[in-house]
């Protein structure tokens, strides 16, 4: 950075001090350092996460044997390294809120939202600074309570991540509804804030902080995917909370939202008049935009990438516009699929069907133009790219059996059995994952300054890919034989001795899978330090991101912020030297700005 | 020691691929350090991406040559066939969806792989081809969820049917206990409050004052009478549970505080499903698997399994506590004679507090 640049930056913040090292890598208050925050926050937990699965298949997979690794990560909860069955049901339950609220929400939106709203509508940061930051350690705070709950005596909540009350209201019920119940709330109530303040901040900052020229039909669909993922959030998010409140209430203060007519281990309980099914419909009306706060951003963040490496405009650029809106919308009418059984009135199982059928068609709108815009693309395979073709590719294997799981005639047989796992796994599971990698792969030399390496990349995606179908595809099959999930071994049926086999072809997979996570974890932690320096616009892309400088600096850009004169997608476009035109270069005289 | 001996190992394996990586890594030095995709690298991953589409194929197709048999077992009851009809047209939907769009966008992913100097073809838009991807799947889906709420409505309608057996199931922490009627065909009241009366003999909870409930009966083992309607009245004491019998496509959660109601009408009797080919070979199947476990167990100088005969279950499909894996019930169905005559050997509740 230029002294004069250094210089007009200083005048553009007149209140520019000096950082000290709590400022600058701690309570900061800069987008760039936050979005890093919560990605190396989101990969840690991740870790965590990911761990857990794999010990739960190793018990799945050789249910009889005793293993040493047991021993050593659950000590007295697995005695002479045989798994207890309430511990692997703490497993499945932490796996899962880790994976969907730590890792997926915030380690995904958090990181991306953050790095990418202010730079690539071309404003200095987000529009509050210190919102910001306070929503990060609220999240970080809430890590550190899920994490801590780990190790309490009696172990962490195990009613799975769903923590559906009675189970996860009366301590009687199992150990891990006493003390590691309450941390999960305490937990997740704080999360609820931190996502919250986040989201606000990212609908205020798009609609406000845009540089001129970015109207909203030019912004990139990644600025899009988490503009409408923010507003879910904001919608959903608070439900989620008043049902975490009134589990406290019922747990703590003996009121009986939840619970009613119950008799555990020789007592009737007080509780007169609540529903279960209450708390269901709370829940799953966050639970179920939820799927799409997690999937969005990571089709947002594919749209981006495919573009950029396809050298096409993005397909269809309004109608993918218009089908995350259309998916938004629908999302937060369709909760109910989740409770097709649940006791509720059969007529609501009929509307819920409906519309969730209706997701059905925004999705294939967005996959099919997904495929269209590489029809006839000049692939620059990265692998930032394999991972979003590797994602379009599980988002259509895994979102066609919501077909399935959506139609409440057939949701009856194959509801909570590993058909589920299989479906949501791989549609938002996997795909979302892979959208994370995608980001990181693509937004490392802007995040570091350095390059990750590609080859590494392309051995982490490869062995991924082939992992993640062999280990989710299997389940199909079991789920349809009529194996529930959650079940700590399936020894107790005989009936289900011949599925044994295909539990073992599942762990391998998994396990495969989470070593090929340590090449990337390396990859990650090497090049950061060490990987080769970036240029300025490495993959040649149109985006705000790439036009300002390569050394972090507040405010972003020295000088002027870039005033945008077109859409983010003019790839290739006829009359052009350069397959790519960024979107602060001025139309050419007598060039039509695509108006798509 | 095991303890020790383990640790080491797990850091071994992680220090190894660690070190696998940085190898690789280090391996590469000589080479041109350009970390953004050349046209070699297009090339060889262009390959790679049309090799996956086959090795989706061949997963698709080996997954249903080694464990075709075990999906959707033989439905035995009257509306199973609807359900039945109804899941392989879905699927077969998805599978024509699925070859179709991973073959485009595998094959478009290698197809179009880059090379230098080539360039993209500027194509933003076709309101003509999304409006047909819009309609098409509006059409099919909107064929999918009328012939699914049909089925639908057809299954959970209030039965109206009087000469139905009205059957409580009855769900707790970790086992099922079924209620009949009895000769009045009227369920009495009950409630969680009474299951401390006659030292714990009220199993159920009945309500001693309330006539209807005296000749109840309650069982630990559900009979059912093949070509009759059961409607299923679900009740649970402490938790969530689910009634799940998948051979009846048949599932309801039981819920604390309320009643929930499933109704089915068994077509297949236990010995009819028992002589069927597709049950017999899977008993077969699950033998072989279980006889070569009982050698090992044999040589461990443990017991061996016992052979395995088929019987109806229902299991428990939702999450309850530490043994959910194991709560499970036997179900018989019989022919009406047989089941009268079951019927009759079994203790009513007025019986049973006495």
């Amino acid at each position: 950075m230029s002294t004069a640049a250094a210089h007009v930056h200083e005048e553009d913040h007149g209140h520019h001090h000096k950082e000290t090292f709590m400022t600058k890598y701690v309570f900061s208050q800069d987008h760039k350092m936050i979005s890093k925050q919560y990605l190396i926050t989101g990969l840690f937990m991740g870790i965590i996460g990911i761990a857990m699965s794999l010990l739960f298949r190793l018990q799945l997979a050789w249910p009889e044997q005793s293993f040493g690794v047991f021993e050593v990560l659950l000590g007295k909860w697995a005695p002479d390294g045989v798994m207890d069955p309430n511990v692997y049901l703490a497993l499945v339950t932490i796996h899962g809120t880790i994976m969907v609220f730590f890792v997926l929400t915030a380690g995904l939106s958090g990181t991306f939202s953050n790095l990418l709203i202010p730079l690539q509508i071309g404003a200095r940061d987000m529009a509050s600074g210190l919102l910001n930051m306070i929503s990060f350690w609220l999240f970080f705070l809430s890590s550190v309570i899920m994490v801590m709950s780990l190790f309490v005596e009696a172990g962490p909540a195990a009613a799975g991540w769903t923590v559906y009350p009675p189970l996860s209201a009366l301590p009687q019920a199992q150990p891990g509804s006493g003390l590691g119940m309450t941390l999960w709330l305490v937990s997740m109530a704080i999360f609820i804030a931190s996502s919250l303040l986040g989201s606000l901040n990212y609908i205020v900052t798009v609609l406000n902080l845009r540089t001129k020229g970015m109207t909203m039909t030019r912004l990139p669909l990644t600025i899009w995917a988490f503009f409408v993922t923010a507003i879910i959030g904001v919608v959903s998010f608070p439900v989620l909370l008043s049902a975490a409140l009134l589990l406290i209430m019922d747990r703590s203060f003996g009121t009986s939202f939840f619970l009613s007519d119950i008799f555990i281990q020789g007592e009737v309980l007080h509780y007169q008049g609540g529903s279960p099914v209450l708390y269901e419909h709370l829940f799953w009306f966050l639970g179920h935009p939820e799927v799409y706060i997690v999937l969005l951003p990571a089709l947002g963040i594919t749209s981006e990438i495919i573009a950029t490496n396809a050298r096409k405009p993005i397909f269809g650029y309004r109608a993918m516009i218009a089908s995350i809106l259309a998916i938004a919308f629908l999302s937060t009418i369709v909760w109910g699929h989740h409770m097709f059984i649940s006791g509720m009135n059969p007529f609501l199982g009929s509307v819920f069907t409906f519309t969730t059928l209706l997701i059905a068609i925004p999705s294939a709108v967005k996959a099919f133009n997904y495929i269209t815009t590489l029809w006839k693309g000049n692939l620059q395979l990265n692998p930032a790219m394999l991972f979003s073709i590797g994602l379009v590719s599980t988002f259509i294997s895994g979102g066609l059996t919501g077909i399935i799981l959506g139609d409440s005639t057939l949701d009856i047989n194959v509801h909570d059995t590993y058909f589920v796992v299989a479906h949501f796994h791989l549609v938002m599971g996997i795909s979302a994952l892979y959208g994370l990698f995608a980001g990181v792969y693509h937004w490392f030399p802007k995040m570091f300054k350095r390059m990750m390496n590609k080859n590494l990349g392309y051995i982490h995606f490869w062995v991924t890919a082939v992992a993640a179908y062999g280990v989710f595809f299997p389940m199909h099959f079991i789920g349809m034989a009529g194996l529930p999930r959650r079940y700590y071994t399936n020894t107790a049926f005989p009936y289900f001795d011949d599925l044994a086999d295909i539990n073992v072809v599942i762990t391998v997979f998994a396990l495969i899978a989470g070593a090929a996570q340590l090449v990337f974890l390396y990859n990650f932690i090497h090049s950061m330090f060490y990987g080769k320096p970036t240029e300025q616009n490495p993959w040649k892309s149109n985006t705000l991101e790439w036009t300002a400088p390569i050394e972090h600096m507040h405010g972003n850009w020295p000088g002027e912020i870039p005033n945008v004169h077109r859409w983010a997608y003019d790839y290739s476009k006829p009359g052009h030297e350069e397959d790519f035109v960024p979107q602060h270069i001025p139309l050419k005289k007598g060039e039509e700005e695509l108006q798509h | 020691m095991t303890l020790i001996l383990t640790f080491t190992v797990l850091i071994l394996v992680a220090i190894s691929i660690w070190q696998i990586t940085k190898i690789f890594e280090l391996s590469q030095v000589n080479k041109e350090n350009n970390q953004v995709a050349t046209d070699a690298d297009n090339n060889y991953n262009g390959k790679l991406m049309f090799a996956f589409l086959l090795f989706l194929y061949g997963l698709t197709l080996y997954s249903f040559w080694a464990w075709g048999d075990v999906l959707l077992p033989e439905a035995a009851s009257e509306h199973g066939s609807d359900y039945d009809n109804l899941m392989w047209i879905s699927f077969a939907i998805i599978f024509f969806v699925q070859t179709i769009t991973q073959a485009l966008l595998h094959y478009f992913a290698y197809k179009y792989r880059g090379e230098k100097g080539k360039k993209a073809l500027f194509y933003a838009d076709n309101d003509r081809l999304e409006a047909i991807w819009t309609i098409i799947p509006v059409i099919t889906l909107s064929g999918l969820i009328l012939y699914g709420l049909y089925t639908w409505t057809d299954i959970m309608s209030p039965s109206q049917n009087e000469e139905a057996l009205v059957v409580e199931l009855y769900a707790q922490q970790f086992n099922w206990k079924a209620r009949y009627a009895g000769s009045d065909g009227v369920l009495g009241d009950a409630n969680v409050r009474f299951l401390q009366d006659f030292d714990g003999k009220n199993l159920v909870g009945i309500d001693a004052t309330d006539p209807n409930g005296l000749d109840d009966v309650v069982v630990q083992e559900l009979h059912l009478p093949a070509g009759r309607e059961v409607i299923f009245k679900m009740r649970s004491q402490d938790v969530l549970h689910s009634a799940y019998m998948p051979f009846f496509r048949a599932q309801m959660n039981c819920v604390p505080g309320m009643i929930t109601e499933f109704a089915f009408t068994p077509v297949i009797t236990t010995e009819e499903m028992r002589l069927s080919p597709e049950v017999q070979a899977k008993v077969k199947k699950i033998n072989k698997i279980r006889n070569e476990k009982s050698q090992e167990l044999l040589a461990k100088g443990e017991e061996a399994l016992e052979p395995y005969e088929f019987d109806y279950l229902l299991l428990c499909n939702k999450i309850c506590g530490a043994s959910h894996y194991n709560m499970q019930m036997k179900i018989v169905v019989e022919t009406p004679e047989e089941f009268e005559k079951w019927m009759d050997q079994q203790q009513t509740f007025a019986q049973s507090i006495q």
